[in-house]
């Protein structure tokens, strides 16, 4: 990481007494990630939100599916699991439903979430599973080399859009809202303590929960396209980024190289499957019931 | 130990096997199922989704057989015993997850109530057409084990012990079931839960900081298990991994961790030879079949003996892993063998296979199908009668 | 070995499959004896055909299927069509009357008795009942099943609040078929 990209990560900390070590398998550092890439930055952001969230961390649980940010399972000290390639979302369900009282993160990319794994992001927010799922979105695929993502904009080249992108990306807020997520923000690796915020409020909610993280590649997206390195993209995100909170999720959708828009979208409560299973079963049964994963008298 | 008295329907019932063996998973302590519906399964998951709110536990119908596949693994991790329902096409989706299951050594059940096939092929007829793709469709090497009953009976019995095997070796189990068998209706003798055993998860007693979640002893190859949320902080992937369980993506750490995969399996076939046999020590032709065609092969059977030939019946209860050294014995005395299966000839490979150590001549006669109906018994009868001569 | 084969025939919707299973369940559970009971799956509508196949014996049944049955219990033309050939010479077939009009497709020296099974079960009050009926009718003209085993067979297999009915149906359909059996 450059030392001006860190001028810009203020809440990173390089003292030696980290705060955000206890957070991370030290057996497992150094990381994979590249100089510039901001999937670190936002695992600090994380790590801080789980230390302010007060949750108790052997009931945290974190899966991932396949690609750069798919390792970021692997690095945290919690319960882990590195699943198979888009199937993040599926694996969390059923760890969810066995054990509720696990809270469940999913930590994947964008090509991971939305691409090979997208029918199941939309079925888990429709379900409204309690979960909260961070998308971090680089525009490409990161572990591969640099392929077209469902992400990607209109115009940049990939190695498998060799002359520039023509398919149109997804809008991720926007179908995250459609399929009835209770909490959508987006923000960047540039806003660490909005992130960080947003991730500790997120940990606190019920339901299906989804935060877009805009993160550079400086590798396979900034500098095959002559976009710089990570600081430059962590400019542009500084320069382009506008915080409308509240704002209709139909207009965030992101150009190229465009206007960024960034904030809290959506906040609502909705009945999370479990919820809804409990009340139908204890509805229709009656006393027959006993409501699955509430422990008597305590919840 | 002794299974839950709350998902055991103790008594007799007129019962089809598709709902048997969700009985079976009842009383082996599932307590949790995601399925996709697809013919001719659909019945085992509609059965569970009615029987669970009471039981205690949770059916989901996910979006479709790759995320059921996976997410009956989440289940495991979070502690429960698990089940999945598929037929071919359903069991194609599911390749992926059945390596993840067997990298990342996740104790579950996989029930397959197979259909003709390739692809969409026959939904409501009859097949044993999946046997060597459970066995070699995810990519990698990897051990499985798989139980094929011929009868609502067995449905349930070996459903349980498919959910025993699955926590012993912590590997996928599968229940292969046909068209015949999970729509056949039969008595079913469901005993009272303090007469059925049910294995264990093999729970660690080691404490966070001292337990390693793939370490394993020569003496036993199957590592101890935790689940999320008890302070261990593990971590489970399918790539290569060293005893941690973290990545460790080089030469020595495959060549630590695959054959050990295979090998806590390999190392007990003798354990795990589970077959029915008939007549077979002095029989001359030995005919060896599995699941539903073992009962249309016993018709034959018994014509071919009214006829005064020695015919003996090796019927495989658990067909993976294959139970080589008891062909391979038994070919010390018989002329010959009679592989009838509803496929084009797939079991039949692997007694050639297992003959092709035995230095006597021993000759292999397989007596394939396409599929759609089971075999007329008189055309097994002919090819005993071939291999008599 | 006392083995019988049974094949019930009519139409989706009549409940063909309810009779077999009933007559299997009468046979395994409440008389001792093993039956095996095989439906013809399909995506099969209200109103098309629909078979099933019983096969009730003193010992193991090894092959499930019915390729000539000893009993036909048929309650739809398209069934008596389709399976008349293949009655086990010197075989039973047990018809709705109204239902189904016997012609040269019956085997020589098959036995046939008709009951107006639709009729009783109307008569009843519900045209549903008409495969109880024909359950009871099976039990008195075959003597295979005693009535008792029959009763509760029915009893747990037919939705609550219906029993009695059901049990009507089911007595109406073993007098008649006693007195048949008697006299034709």
């Amino acid at each position: 990481m450059s030392e001006s990209l860190d001028l810009h990560l203020a809440s990173v900390e390089t003292s030696l007494d980290n705060p955000v070590l206890p957070f991370l398998r030290q057996d497992r550092i150094p990381h994979i990630w590249c100089p510039g890439c901001g999937i670190g930055t936002s695992v600090n952001c994380f790590c801080r939100a789980l230390s302010d969230s007060g949750l108790d961390l052997d009931k945290v649980a974190i899966v991932s599916g396949i690609g750069c940010t798919g390792r970021t399972a692997g690095y945290l000290n919690l319960d882990s699991f590195h699943t198979t390639h888009g199937r993040a979302i599926p694996f969390a369900t059923g760890l969810k439903l066995s054990n509720p009282e696990l809270n469940v993160v999913v930590y994947s990319g964008d090509g991971d979430l939305f691409a090979i794994g997208g029918n199941h992001f939309f079925h888990a927010a429709r379900r409204n599973m309690d979960i909260l799922v961070i998308c971090v979105n680089n525009f490409t695929y990161g572990m591969t080399g640099g392929q077209v993502a469902p992400t990607t904009p209109v115009g940049p080249t990939q190695t498998t859009m060799p002359y520039g992108n023509f398919e149109n990306p997804f809008n991720l807020p926007f179908i995250a809202d459609a399929c009835g997520a209770t909490y959508v923000s987006r923000w960047t690796i540039y806003h660490v303590r909005q992130l960080a915020k947003a991730m500790k409020e997120a940990l606190g909610k019920k339901g299906f929960r989804f935060i877009e993280v805009m993160s550079p590649c400086p590798t396979l997206y900034s500098r095959r396209n002559r976009l710089g390195d990570g600081v430059d993209q962590v400019k542009y995100y500084k320069e382009k980024s506008v915080i409308k909170n509240g704002v209709d999720t139909k207009e965030v959708g992101l150009g190229y190289q465009g206007e960024i828009v960034v904030g809290k979208f959506v906040d609502r409560e909705r009945p999370t499957w479990l919820e809804s299973m409990n009340a139908h079963y204890s509805h229709h049964f009656g006393d027959a019931f006993q409501p699955y994963g509430v422990k008597n008298g305590q919840d | 130990m002794k299974a839950d008295p709350k998902g055991v329907l103790t008594g007799v019932h007129f019962m089809d096997g598709d709902h048997a063996a969700c009985e079976g998973a009842l009383a082996a302590g599932c307590r949790f199922v995601a399925g996709y519906p697809i013919t001719p399964s659909t019945e085992i998951v509609e059965r569970f989704a009615a029987r669970i709110p009471k039981v205690g536990g949770v059916f989901i119908q996910m979006e479709d057989e790759l995320a059921a596949s996976i997410a009956i693994q989440g289940g495991v991790w979070g502690g429960q015993k698990v089940m999945s329902v598929t037929s071919g096409p359903g069991l194609s989706l599911m390749m992926e997850h059945l390596g993840y299951a067997a990298m990342t050594e996740t104790p579950s059940v996989w029930v397959d109530v197979q259909r003709g096939g390739p692809s969409t092929g026959l939904p409501t007829l009859p097949a044993q057409a999946d046997m060597m793709q459970i066995k070699w469709g995810s990519h990698g090497d990897y051990e499985i084990i798989a139980l094929s009953p011929n009868s609502p009976q067995e449905c349930f019995d070996l459903m349980i012990k498919a959910f025993n095997l699955s926590e012993e070796y912590r590997c996928p189990v599968f229940l292969m079931m046909d068209e015949v068998v999970g729509h056949m209706t039969e008595r079913v003798n469901i005993p009272s839960a303090d007469q059925i055993d049910v294995t264990e998860r093999k729970w660690t007693k080691k404490k966070p900081g001292e337990y390693k979640a793939f370490a394993t002893t020569p003496e036993d190859l199957v590592p101890e298990m935790v689940k999320a949320g008890d302070g261990y902080r593990i971590h489970v992937t399918g790539l290569t991994h060293d005893e941690r369980g973290y990545p460790a993506m080089d030469v020595p750490n495959q060549a630590k961790l695959i054959p050990r995969l295979l090998n806590k399996i390999r190392n007990n076939v003798h354990k795990l030879v589970d077959v029915r046999m008939d007549g077979c020590e002095d029989a001359d032709v030995i005919v060896m079949s599995f699941g539903i065609t073992s009962r249309v092969a016993t018709a034959a059977i018994d014509a071919a003996r009214a006829k005064g030939l020695k015919v003996g019946h090796l019927r495989l209860i658990i067909c993976w892993p294959f139970p080589v050294a008891l062909i391979q014995q038994l070919a010390r005395t018989a002329k010959a063998f009679v592989v009838p299966e509803l496929n084009m000839g797939q079991m039949v490979l692997e007694v050639r296979k297992a003959l092709a150590d035995v230095d006597r001549k021993v000759k292999v006669i397989s007596v394939p199908h396409p599929g759609g109906t089971v075999h007329d018994p008189e055309t097994i009868l002919e090819q005993i009668l071939e291999a008599a001569r | 070995m006392a083995k019988t084969e049974i094949r019930v025939g009519g139409l989706g919707g009549q409940g063909v499959i309810l009779n077999a299973s009933i007559i299997g369940k009468a046979a395994s559970i409440y008389e001792g004896k093993h039956a095996t009971l095989i439906q013809a799956f399909g995506p099969e509508a209200r109103g098309s055909a629909c078979s099933a196949q019983v096969t009730i014996s003193t010992e193991d049944i090894a092959y499930p299927y019915v390729k000539h049955p000893d009993v036909l219990v048929l309650m739809s033309q398209d069934a008596y069509n389709q399976f008349a050939p293949s009655l086990k010479p010197g075989g039973l077939v047990l018809f709705e009357e109204e239902l189904v009009t016997l012609d040269g497709r019956l085997p020589e020296g098959a036995r046939a008795i008709g009951i107006p099974a639709t009729r009783f079960a109307e008569e009843l009050g519900r045209r549903l009942v008409l495969n109880i009926v024909m359950v009871g009718f099976f039990a008195g003209v075959t003597g295979l099943l005693s009535f008792e085993s029959v009763q509760k067979a029915v009893k747990d297999s037919v939705p609550k609040g219906t029993e009695d009915l059901n049990m009507r149906a089911l007595e109406k359909g073993f007098e008649y078929g006693r007195e048949a059996a008697a006299t034709k």
